[in-house]
């Protein structure tokens, strides 16, 4: 015992070990009336990992490049030693990803955690957002199917259709004139180090910025109003060991459902896996079909749903990049007296609940196929969609709120 | 404080950091210069040869182009009849868009009448759409003449390759260079009097 704390203390002479530790867990004071929803940042950090890991493993079989791609996919998933395993988890991390992204991000909306003193630690989680989503089309790409060859060809189209320099910017891209083995093999190079390096990077910076400002709470209020003599917050506790014990049964549930999916149901019904992806990628034929994997396709529906305009198709994509970039202004958009959906009127909550009828509906209707009826509906829930974002400087600042408690409020 | 400020100092100091953004800048080119297409990218370019007497009426095939697909499609005289009667569902019935070579700036968009060449991506979003040369399919409705049916988007377009209003796709399909080099043999990629 003795012969620890000398070492502990041979360390913390040179590396500030212990003050690290209570800055950031010990003595680390988070709200607590922590509810469900703050589950999820913890999730995503440990799907993080499951990511990286399970990544590793998959570059140590798998060849980038167009003639071998496919087949050593096919090669981890028959002859690789519990490769079937690997590629599963890694496929199946990938859009658990987004179910745990998209649920913290709701959280936001639902106790307006992305209000002062938050605007940057909002910011910096939507980079990681855009980071994502930039690592999650650029892996798709690898398998080399045909969903990878046709998604990647759309998606990389749709740089093209910016004025003036988007043929060039295209070309850049793709290093190519079209998607070939060049381009799988620079989104090799960034799926596995530029962009994981990148997400490490800011995520550890989304940390900084919410270990300076603390989590907000389902009460929407500041825990450090009130302190004890000690200048702790009377309404929080200690990160650890208290909120590592929690998130841990969290992490526990989490992984018995990813578990059940990697074993039971790999594809999720064509969801998570298209089944057109088991077939090679072949630049000739296009599959009857293409859709985008269903993290993509609210935006997908967005950019469909709008019509060209003086010959361009710029205008749709110029929306579904609007579409995601809006989050960012959030902070600013928002004018409610009161953070948290539990103290708002009833006209922030029809707005919320809208906006998330109409970003499930584009999800799904970026699914299907086009169709009139579907064009009609999307166009409907698009409008739906900005006018939640738009309209949210009136509707925020005319709506009746209740009174905010003094301290957190917990059953 | 102000005068004691050591302007000679200073002005050698933004110098230096002018003058090393500037270096990092021009360190900067090699690596985004490196992205774009090599020159193995560019030389696969080259102009394919393809025998159009195989092709039945009616029929299309496929060839490679510069990683392209593109469609070769002998029409009818039944076809090349319906093209006349649907302009005003076109966006550009003319083609004065230039999307085809000036040889090609007819009402058929071809050389010969008979085959038409036609690069197969969709103006959309690069899509491969679907050959659909019967008339008035269930699914596509019962003015449909003959044309392309792109699975991606819903863009249509007809058997001259021209596309339908109220679509996504936002012109034409291009028609590449291309000659005949004898009465069956095409020359797709080099349209210039010395290819051969």
């Amino acid at each position: 015992m003795n012969r620890l704390k000398n070492l502990i203390g041979w360390i913390d002479a040179r590396f500030p070990l212990i003050s690290t530790f209570k800055a950031h867990a010990s003595e680390y004071y988070a709200p607590k009336n922590f509810n469900f929803w703050y589950f999820f940042g913890g999730l995503a950090l440990l799907v993080l990992i499951i990511q990286i890991l399970s990544g590793i493993f998959l570059t140590m079989n798998y060849k980038p490049d167009a003639l071998f791609a496919f087949a050593s996919v096919e090669y981890i998933m028959r002859d690789v030693h519990w490769g079937w395993l690997l590629r599963y988890i890694h496929s199946t991390g990938a859009s658990m990803f987004f179910v745990v992204i998209y649920l913290h991000m709701f959280r936001g909306l639902m106790y307006g955690s992305y209000r002062k003193p938050r605007e940057l630690l909002w910011i910096i989680g939507m980079i990681i957002y855009l980071a994502l989503m930039g690592e999650a089309f650029m892996g798709y790409l690898l398998p080399w199917g045909q969903m990878s060859f046709w998604g990647a060809q759309v998606i990389v189209n749709l740089f093209s259709s910016v004025p003036f320099i988007g043929s060039d910017l295209a070309v850049l891209i793709r290093g190519d004139y079209v998607v070939s083995d060049i381009t799988l093999n620079r989104f090799f190079a960034l799926h596995v180090i530029a962009i994981p390096l990148v997400l490490i990077l800011i995520i550890g910076a989304h940390l900084v910025a919410l270990h300076e400002v603390g989590s907000n709470n389902p009460d929407g209020i500041e825990i450090k109003k009130y302190k004890d003599t000690n200048g702790n917050p009377l309404d929080g506790i200690p990160f650890f060991p208290y909120m590592v014990v929690k998130d841990g049964v969290a992490a526990i549930a989490f992984l018995m459902i990813f578990c059940a999916i990697i074993f039971f149901a790999p594809d999720m019904g064509g969801y998570f896996l298209e089944y057109n992806n088991f077939v090679q990628a072949n630049p000739m034929k296009t599959p009857e079909h293409i859709a985008p994997v269903w993290y993509f396709t609210p935006y997908y529906a967005i950019l469909r749903a709008v019509p060209p305009i003086f010959g361009s198709q710029f205008p749709g994509v110029a929306a579904m990049g609007v579409a995601t970039v809006i989050f960012f202004f959030l902070p600013w958009l928002d004018r409610g007296k009161v953070k948290s959906i539990r103290y708002r009127g009833p006209i922030y909550k029809t707005f919320l609940t809208l906006f998330v009828i109409s970003f499930v509906g584009l999800g799904w209707l970026g699914l299907m196929p086009s169709t009139p009826t579907y064009t009609v509906i999307s166009r409907i829930l698009a409008v739906v969609y900005f006018a939640f974002f738009l309209l949210m400087p009136w509707y925020t600042r005319i709506d009746k709120c209740k009174p905010e408690p003094d301290r957190v409020t917990s059953k | 404080m102000a005068d004691n400020v050591n302007l000679s100092k200073r002005r050698l100091l933004t110098a230096t950091t002018a003058g090393g953004v500037i270096a990092a800048a021009g360190a900067g080119a090699p690596f985004v210069l490196s992205l774009m297409p090599s020159e193995r990218a560019k030389a696969a370019g080259a102009p394919i040869e393809v025998d159009v007497s195989t092709i039945k009426p009616g029929m299309m095939i496929s060839a490679e182009w510069q990683g392209k697909p593109v469609w070769i499609v002998r029409r009818t005289k039944e076809m090349l009849d319906l093209l006349a009667k649907h302009d005003d569902k076109l966006v550009d019935p003319e083609s004065s868009v230039q999307q085809q070579p000036n040889y090609c700036h007819n009402p058929y968009r071809s050389i010969k009448p008979e085959y038409l060449v036609v690069l197969g991506v969709c103006t959309h979003l690069g899509c491969s759409p679907t050959y659909r040369p019967e008339v008035a399919p269930a699914d596509l409705g019962k003015d449909w003449p003959g044309g392309w049916f792109c699975p991606c988007h819903g863009s249509r377009f007809d058997l001259a390759a021209r596309v339908y209003k109220g679509v996504p796709a936002p012109s034409n399909l291009i028609v590449p260079p291309h000659k005949y080099l004898s009465e069956n043999t095409l020359l797709i990629g080099d349209d210039s009097k010395e290819a051969a």
